[in-house]
């Protein structure tokens, strides 16, 4: 029996089991829209407020369920709208499926009305696209969409389909992909680079290990702990790295780079082994590179061939799924305990808590801190918090403070650094995992820029709970300005509407606390509270990220405080 | 140190693929000095031979990137030593100034040249060589006036006994029978 393209669309989608679909109509993609009413019960529709929207509650979606998330626009604008969310997907290695509507096939090319060449466009942030003119290609370049977005290294692929092919008659027989001549998602492994990396590891005195986003996108966390409990070796991680291994484990030793800890980043370049784990050596990560670990043999665990040596020459490169790496390293390296060199560690983790830590958690200064924020939440909310953060200053003080136990419970725009990334992130995070407490830690900047999606939370009914950390500045801009632009505030103020009033416009409740005795009170009722809640609270101004190492520093040059003058 | 090096990247064929491959190249600022695309001697598969001048390390990494890209199949470099390779270049003379010259015929044969066209206008003369040899030839004949000169992209074969993408195709094919016996067994 023949069915239309746009049946065909939603029949794939459904075939590949997506629950949601994040979108947002208009004229070239509206024979979809109409097929939709049509499988209303088999998949559901979210109707966000703008397509950007769209696109970061799919990733949103994606990162806390490691499944595929789908998005939907129509052509020129509405596909344009999408490229930021792409272009954060790309970086940040979220499996995404795109799927936008284009002009007629007869009118590609003439400049016809909203039509933009989003292929074109998306070329350079999509792991994949493609243009779709016959209906028949549907369930193909759908099936081959998911199979690229899900498999290897993850990332965002776009479907682009002419109104006429979304018209057009097909028979319908759908096939998931799982072969691709020109695509090898999964490597095979090199045992003899395994066996070597193991020697090299059971040589060393001060290994460490590095650990990025690779764990969680291959769902190895229990591998990963496994390595990390046989080899005794300390491990510090990337942002996204984060939820790879619990905050309180004894060996995880927080967070490197810009604004790490002190000791993960000193001693990069004190340890005499590098064990990179799914992780690509970002500049945030590495500082100036001409200074960094080149005391240390690299060994470096990856699925991506293009990530090895492209910053750090890799001694022994170990190309595969740290899924199947890293338990074959596992049971080659020798069980030891490296107490002493962890031991160095935790001797400079007592600097950084006696000039930076306590003074933040526990401020003594009249205004409030983000990081005794970020505190009380861990104090108040349970193992199953998901946190979501914007970006900025807070979402450092959040990467940095906030206590993570389970997988995939924290969500942040790590490569890209996407501001207006958190609200509609969020949102998605909790139609991924309606189970959980969405928290999302947000600043007044970036909750602006996608503000309108509290649109959205209000007509889904959706419990995100929005701690806004109000500075009145764009504080991370703010920071840096203070420290290398001489306290010069270039368009930094912000004068901001009221947000409690706004939040109560779109039907969700809210609270403003502006000082501390209310703050845990605050805390405590939007917790309670079953639905979306909006908890703002006024943040000293001047609060800044420390430690930090500023542009052009070594790792070794972490500074816990701005230079005396 | 910068050297010449040939990238080859044999891929399915299909629509934009060009566009991606040299996204790769101007991303990272890196100049393609010549590109061309033809079928491959394996049906259905293109084969893009770019020339750049860059140091290995950057090479290195683009060809890399493009061994990523989804419809390549594999792409390799190779610095000239390990290739033969070979430009076509074509020139437009003058005829009467041709005609005028005492050398036309010793000029065509030490440049082992070859004459296409003549017309009452103008003649096209056709070299193939490398890119130093057809600018010899291009400075030689400028005396004459030269009306339009153009030189392809560089094309190339590796000295190696066998295309190295074929060795690459018979491990996939292995690899794609055991996935369909795997699948099979997994279905029943």
């Amino acid at each position: 029996m023949k069915i239309t393209g746009s049946q065909a669309v939603l029949l794939s989608l459904i075939e590949e089991g997506t629950e949601f679909i994040f979108g947002y109509p208009g004229g070239a993609i509206m024979p979809v829209y109409d097929a939709m009413m049509q499988y209303q019960d088999q998949i559901k529709h979210i109707l966000t407020r703008h397509e950007q929207g769209a696109i970061h509650a799919a990733q949103g979606y994606a990162r806390v369920t490691g499944r595929v998330g789908v998005c939907m626009a129509t052509s020129g604008p509405g596909a344009t709208n999408l490229i930021t969310g792409i272009a954060d997907a790309m970086i940040d290695s979220t499996p995404l499926v795109c799927i936008t509507g284009q002009v007629g096939s007869p009118l590609l090319g003439t400049d016809a009305f909203q039509e933009t060449d989003v292929v074109g466009i998306s070329m350079p942030v999509t792991k994949w696209n493609y243009l779709v003119t016959k209906s028949e290609e549907i369930p193909w370049a759908i099936a081959k969409a998911f199979y690229i977005a899900s498999t290897g290294r993850p990332g965002p692929v776009l479907i682009d389909i002419a109104k006429d092919a979304q018209f057009g008659p097909l028979d319908f027989h759908y096939k998931k992909c799982s072969y691709i001549r020109s695509y090898v998602p999964k490597p095979t492994i090199n045992e003899e680079a395994v066996s070597e990396a193991a020697k090299l590891i059971n040589e060393s005195k001060k290994p460490y290990i590095l650990f990025g986003q690779g764990i969680v996108l291959g769902n190895a966390e229990e591998e990963f702990k496994a390595f990390v409990e046989k080899s005794g070796i300390p491990a510090a991680w990337t942002i996204l790295g984060v939820t790879a291994l619990d905050t309180n484990h004894p060996l995880n030793m927080g967070m490197l780079g810009m604004h790490g800890n002190y000791s993960t980043n000193i001693l990069t370049n004190d340890c005499d082994t590098i064990i990179a784990v799914g992780m690509r050596f970002d500049d945030r990560v590495t500082g100036d590179l001409k200074r960094y670990a080149n005391q240390a043999r690299i060994i470096h665990l990856e699925i991506d061939s293009a990530e090895i040596n492209k910053i750090k020459k890799a001694d022994v490169a170990i190309h595969g799924d740290v899924k199947d790496t890293l338990p074959m390293l596992t049971k080659l390296v020798e069980k030891r305990d490296h107490s002493a060199w962890v031991a160095k560690f935790r001797e400079l983790d007592k600097i950084e808590k006696e000039k930076v830590i306590d003074l933040e958690m526990y401020p003594t200064k009249e205004g409030i801190t983000m990081a005794e924020v970020i505190r009380i939440l861990n104090e108040k909310t349970k193992d199953n918090v998901v946190y979501v953060t914007d970006v900025g200053q807070h979402q450092m003080f959040a990467s940095r403070y906030c206590k993570r136990q389970s997988r995939r419970s924290f969500i942040t725009s790590g490569g890209l650094g996407t501001m207006g990334f958190g609200l509609p992130a969020a949102f998605g995070a909790k139609m991924g995992a309606p189970e959980k407490e969405v928290v999302l830690i947000v600043g007044d900047g970036g909750l602006q820029m996608t503000i309108q999606e509290l649109g959205t939370i209000m007509q889904s009914e959706a419990a995100v709970k929005i701690v806004l950390l109000n500075n009145k500045y764009l504080g991370m801009v703010r920071q840096w300005q203070q420290l290398f632009f001489d306290s010069r505030y270039s368009q930094t103020y912000m004068m901001n509407p009221d947000f409690i009033k706004l939040a109560e416009a779109f039907g969700i409740k809210g609270k403003k606390i502006l000082d501390r005795p209310n703050l845990v009170g605050g805390v405590e009722e939007m917790l309670a509270h079953s639905g979306a809640y909006l908890l703002e609270v006024s943040i000293e101004k001047e609060d800044n990220v420390f430690p930090m190492v500023p542009t052009g520093a070594s790792v070794a040059e972490v500074i816990l405080e701005p230079a005396k003058k | 140190m910068t050297n010449t090096y040939t990238i080859t990247a044999f891929s399915e064929n299909h629509i934009g693929l060009l566009n991606r491959i040299t996204i790769i190249f101007t991303r990272r600022n890196v100049n393609i000095h010549s590109l061309t695309v033809s079928e491959s001697a394996i049906r259905g598969i293109s084969k893009f031979t770019i020339v750049v001048i860059e140091t290995q390390e950057k090479v290195e990494k683009v060809v890399k990137q493009i061994d990523k890209l989804v419809e390549v199949l594999k792409a390799f470099y190779h610095p000239n030593e390990e290739i033969v390779y070979q430009e076509i270049a074509l020139y437009k003379v003058p005829t009467e100034a041709l005609l005028a010259s005492n050398n036309l015929e010793s000029i065509i044969r030490k440049h082992n040249a070859r004459i296409l066209e003549v017309m009452p206008e103008y003649t096209v003369i056709e070299k193939t060589g490398h890119c130093e040899e057809t600018q010899e030839l291009f400075e030689i004949l400028t005396e004459f006036g030269v009306r339009q000169f153009t030189r392809s992209g560089r094309v190339a074969v590796t000295r190696l006994s066998e295309e190295l993408l074929t060795n690459y195709l018979k491990e996939l094919d292995e690899k794609e029978l055991q996935l369909v016996t795997q699948l099979h067994e997994t279905s029943q």
